[in-house]
């Protein structure tokens, strides 16, 4: 169980629990929380600098880019050509090309536009990005998005900060099981056992954000997330028991009595 | 001889000493050039150009950086 790396272009990611940053009460609270969750990426959003007030602090004082690989998101753009444009001052405002794509559909749901999303992801690839696409559990979708170029899918297990969980694991094994790059499930993790669940279920890594910052203790399930993540990764590769509707006794009937 | 400029900061309608470069109005404004990437009339400038980069009358820029975010 020793060399169980995940590799997404090339490049290694020690943990498989991915964090975003938003949403939390401050920077101190965001980096304790990071920190105690052992993630090695973390998302970030793209925005104007407050240029009226320089006193503000910036979260890259907090979150040290040597120390954890910056993912830049396209949170908050609804067309192709929002998206294409945030990736493109993300890479200039960053110091890689990774972006995890997101093309939105709706604002109730945040569910994404799909052929937009296609459609954006095959413009960014072409430019050199390495496109991580957030996207719905569709299986015919996601193989599209590798079909352009994406060497990691990112389909959702519910809507962005739901906390509703794993609502279609039908859905996401059958991508885990047809999609040859790293499945990342992202977005609708309430607590550690969904967490869990998405890793028993084959899932290459897990990416929240919600689910930590919006905790009663952001710090303590951060830790809980960490421990989730790991305990589904070994269950997964560990294999389970089939399901059974009848009972196997555990204990030999030989020597009774 | 010192003209001025009219320029467009972030939506912001700004007032600018001409011979500006985008290097020199990021160092007016005490933004590090490192942490940000700077759109100029919807072009996405190359770090390195900063100080090559002149500003002129009614020049749009929008300056960007990271923010927490996880998904919006």
């Amino acid at each position: 169980m020793a060399d169980d790396r995940l590799m997404i272009a090339g490049r290694e990611f020690k943990s498989r629990l991915w964090v975003g940053t938003g949403k939390y009460k401050d920077f101190v609270e965001t980096q304790k929380a990071i920190e105690i969750s052992g993630a090695d990426v973390v998302t970030v959003a793209v925005r104007r600098v407050n240029i009226t007030d320089r006193s503000k602090e910036n979260l890259l004082d907090y979150i040290d880019p040597k120390k954890y690989t910056i993912l830049p998101n396209t949170a908050g753009c609804y067309s192709v050509e929002d998206a294409v444009r945030y990736s493109r001052l993300a890479r200039a405002a960053g110091v890689s090309d990774l972006v995890k794509l997101e093309v939105l559909g709706d604002e109730r749901t945040l569910f994404p536009d799909t052929a937009g999303l296609i459609e954006a992801a095959k413009i960014l690839v072409k430019e050199g990005f390495i496109v991580l696409p957030y996207t719905n559990d569709d299986p015919i979708v996601a193989q599209k998005l590798v079909d352009v170029g994406c060497p990691a899918v990112m389909p959702l297990a519910a809507p962005i900060g739901s906390g509703l969980g794993i609502r279609n694991p039908y859905n996401l094994k059958i991508i885990m099981e047809m999609i040859k790059v790293p499945i990342i499930v992202d977005a609708g993790v309430g607590t550690a056992s969904d967490a869990a669940f998405a890793m028993e279920l084959g899932a290459d890594a897990v990416l929240m954000n919600t689910a930590i910052a919006g905790a009663q203790d952001p710090l303590a399930m951060a830790e809980a997330m960490k421990y989730a993540v790991h305990a589904g990764r070994l269950a997964y590769r560990a294999g389970r028991i089939p399901r059974k509707l009848y009972a196997t006794a555990s204990s030999p009937i030989e020597g009774m009595l | 001889m010192d003209s001025e400029i009219q320029i467009h900061l972030n939506g912001q309608a700004r007032t600018w000493r001409s011979g500006t470069t985008v290097a020199d109005l990021l160092h007016d404004l005490d933004i590090k050039a490192e942490r940000v990437a700077v759109e100029l009339n919807l072009e996405v400038l190359d770090r390195a150009t900063f100080d090559q980069r002149l500003l002129k009358d009614g020049d749009r820029l929008e300056i960007l950086g990271f923010i927490g975010g996880g998904s919006l």
